[in-house]
């Protein structure tokens, strides 16, 4: 790390090189490298515990990595800030923290007004257009705990999309949404993708993998595969990155009713991690 | 009354009580809302070992040698808690509930050696378990004056960070954000705070100052400004009427009353206000198992009706009672009340019987045509 400000990778959306991180002993991310190139809709997939969140964590700065580096288009995650949006686990925060879907949304842009400046008119109306992209400009006054799970999600994604950022990283986005919603997301960061943004989404559905995404990223604590969906979406990668449990699998199969299912007791892995409650 | 008004001891009491309401309001409501309630209770017990250091360190009753010992070891308390947290599996919570125990049993452990050894300095320093208001001077709600100025101040003045911090700092760090800092400015207010609450309410209860006002507050509004504003309100109201009180009746402390005027406020807070009351709650939940036994009752004379293809088909109560396995009775009488069914006698039984009104059929043909759409 000896120059930051000399562009390592500049290409490349989001270069990732010996990347370990461990919260207390064993590692949860193990020897990352990973490239993602810039204009493409790349999903993450691994079963429960792989360290998806993690990965996407110590990206953005939030986790202190024990060894390796990180660079978006060349630049340390300081330096590239701007261009980065970001939407966490719906589960992450307290939705009955008494605010509304705009003043939410409204949150995406407190980190450019700098200190002591307050979100005004212009402010309001990028957040109402950004809930307008979601879908959502009906509910801007609406007290967020009482706003369905499909529907703070989208309050969450248009709080990303006020950030008007060229690279997006997305946790879990169709975790725990109705269909009509998870169609509606696709279809935004496909609008997404289609002007040039690189979006990067944590996914946990594997039967939708391949009509939603371009680029598949398989991560079970060490990368298992990388590259375009068509070429790393196998049966064999996705059984080293599930471990058995997608055993049923023949080559070439179109993958019938596999879902990541919960790490088995018996998943080495979990004996030598403790599980997070 | 006017006299009792402009008694000195009096004025300064209630005038300490409302500057503590107002510091504790405000910063309690980040402290709930970060999930921290028993943050200020581990601060304030926290500080009892300070307080007796600073005694054992000035010789006597100084307060600010007190207080600057109360300050220092109820941060060292909170360090302690980052570090547990940081460094071991536990969560933040049990690593609150360790300082708390360790720091406040050295500090029982250190105030009994002081009131063993003797002397007639020592007298006033259990005052601080459950404070003794009498004791407050004019100079003292300078003091308390500046550090509540101080907070509202940086609370305005980083309004946003504050609040995207506290809701959600995961974000507020990949945004730039120094969240850090910022939590650890939130903490040593909320310690300053407890600081220049100690003498008035002590450090038993004054965790109630930080958690309850805001809890109350939480209950009547749906934003972040008004209920920090309401939650200060709530915490003057409180310590002002504490104050009162226990200045009328001879023999009532300051700070239990201050504390039981907040815990009514809470109470209240909690059973009646709108949306979120208990009470609300009953009454919504209530009303929503009538409007559903409503729709059941109608539906199955509905099918009653269909079964015998007579749209007026007079059903016994009996049927109805046994069908439900409870009493329909007041489903009925306000299905009736709504127009919708009505009461017949049916030649020669002489028992109850109940008939779609038209207006009844059409509703049931509704609600049996769109199940799953509820009305
Ligand atoms: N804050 C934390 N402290 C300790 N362990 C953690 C923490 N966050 C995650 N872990 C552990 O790290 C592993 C990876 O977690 P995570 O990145 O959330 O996985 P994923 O998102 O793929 O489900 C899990 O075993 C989890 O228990
Ligand atoms: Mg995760």
């Amino acid at each position: 790390m000896a120059d930051d400000a000399a562009l390592h990778e500049p290409d490349l959306a989001l270069h990732v090189e010996d990347l370990t991180v461990s919260y207390h002993g064993a590692p949860v991310l193990w020897d990352i490298d990973l490239d993602i190139p810039q204009g493409v809709m790349a999903a993450i997939v691994g079963p429960n515990g792989a360290g998806k969140s993690t990965l996407i964590k110590s990206v953005l700065g939030l986790v202190r990595p024990i060894a390796g580096h990180v660079r978006l288009f060349g630049l340390p995650y300081r330096n590239a800030r701007r261009r980065v949006g970001y939407v966490p686990q719906r589960s992450s925060v307290d939705w009955d923290f008494p605010t509304t879907a705009l003043d939410v949304v409204t949150m995406g842009l407190y980190g450019r007004l700098g200190w002591f400046r307050r979100p005004g008119r212009r402010e309001r109306e990028a957040a109402m257009a950004a809930l307008g992209e979601v879908g959502m400009q009906d509910y801007a006054d609406r007290q967020i705990s009482q706003l369905s799970g499909g529907q703070q999600q989208r309050v969450f994604i248009a709080r990303a999309l006020v950030q008007d950022a060229d690279l997006y990283f997305l946790d879990e986005p169709m975790a725990g949404v109705d269909a009509t919603t998870e169609r509606a997301i696709v279809a935004i960061l496909r609008r997404l993708r289609d002007r040039g943004r690189t979006v990067v989404v944590v996914h946990h559905d594997l039967q939708t993998v391949r009509s939603y995404f371009d680029w598949l990223v398989l991560l079970n604590v060490r990368i298992v595969a990388q590259g375009p969906v068509a070429e790393t979406y196998t049966a064999a990668n996705l059984r080293q990155t599930y471990g058995g449990q997608i055993a049923l699998l023949e080559p070439g199969d179109p993958v019938p009713g596999a879902r990541p299912a919960e790490p088995a007791p018996t998943d080495p892995r979990h004996l030598e991690t403790m599980p997070r409650p | 009354m006017l006299a009792f008004l402009q008694d000195y001891t009096i004025q300064t009491v209630a005038m300490g009580a409302a500057l503590l309401g107002t510091i504790s309001g405000v910063l309690g409501c980040f402290a709930v809302l970060r999930r921290q309630s028993l943050l200020g209770d581990t601060l304030s017990h926290a500080a009892l070992p300070g307080i007796c250091l600073g005694f054992l360190w000035a010789g006597a009753r100084e307060l600010e040698a007190l207080l600057a010992g109360a300050f220092l070891t109820g941060a060292a308390a909170a360090l302690l808690v980052l570090l547990i947290a940081a460094r071991s599996r536990l969560k933040t919570d049990a690593a609150l509930g360790i300082a708390l125990s360790v720091f406040f049993a050295i500090g029982v452990v250190l105030l009994t050696r002081i009131q063993a050894g003797g002397g007639g300095g020592q007298a006033g320093l259990s005052t601080f378990l459950f404070g003794q208001a009498a004791a407050m001077l004019r100079a003292d709600l300078w003091v308390m004056a500046a550090v509540t100025a101080v907070a509202i101040l940086i609370v305005v003045l980083l309004w946003k960070e504050v609040k995207l911090v506290t809701f959600d700092p995961g974000f507020a760090t990949a945004a730039g954000l120094p969240v850090v800092a910022l939590e650890i400015a939130l903490t040593v207010m909320i310690a300053l705070a407890i600081v220049v609450g100690l003498q008035l309410v002590g450090v038993v209860l004054m965790t109630a100052m930080i958690v309850a006002p805001p809890v109350a507050a939480r209950q009547w509004t749906r934003r972040l400004e008004t209920m920090v504003l309401l939650s200060a309100g709530f915490g003057v109201a409180a310590g002002v009427t504490g104050a009162m009180i226990s200045a009328t009746a001879r023999g009532l402390s300051t700070g239990p009353v201050i504390v039981l005027a907040i815990s009514a406020i809470v109470l209240v807070s909690l059973l009646i206000a709108p949306g979120r009351g208990l009470i609300w709650t009953g009454l919504a939940a209530l009303a929503e198992r009538r409007r559903l036994r409503g729709r059941q009752v109608l539906l199955t004379l509905y099918r009653l009706a269909e079964e015998h293809r007579d749209p007026a088909y007079p059903a016994e109560k009996g049927t109805l009672d046994a069908y439900h396995r409870a009493a329909t009775g007041p489903a009925l009488a306000r299905l009736e009340a709504e127009g919708l069914v009505r009461s017949v006698s049916h030649h020669p039984e002489p028992t109850p019987h109940w008939e779609l009104t038209p207006e009844g059929h059409a509703r049931a043909e509704d609600l049996a045509g769109r199940p799953e759409r509820a009305k």
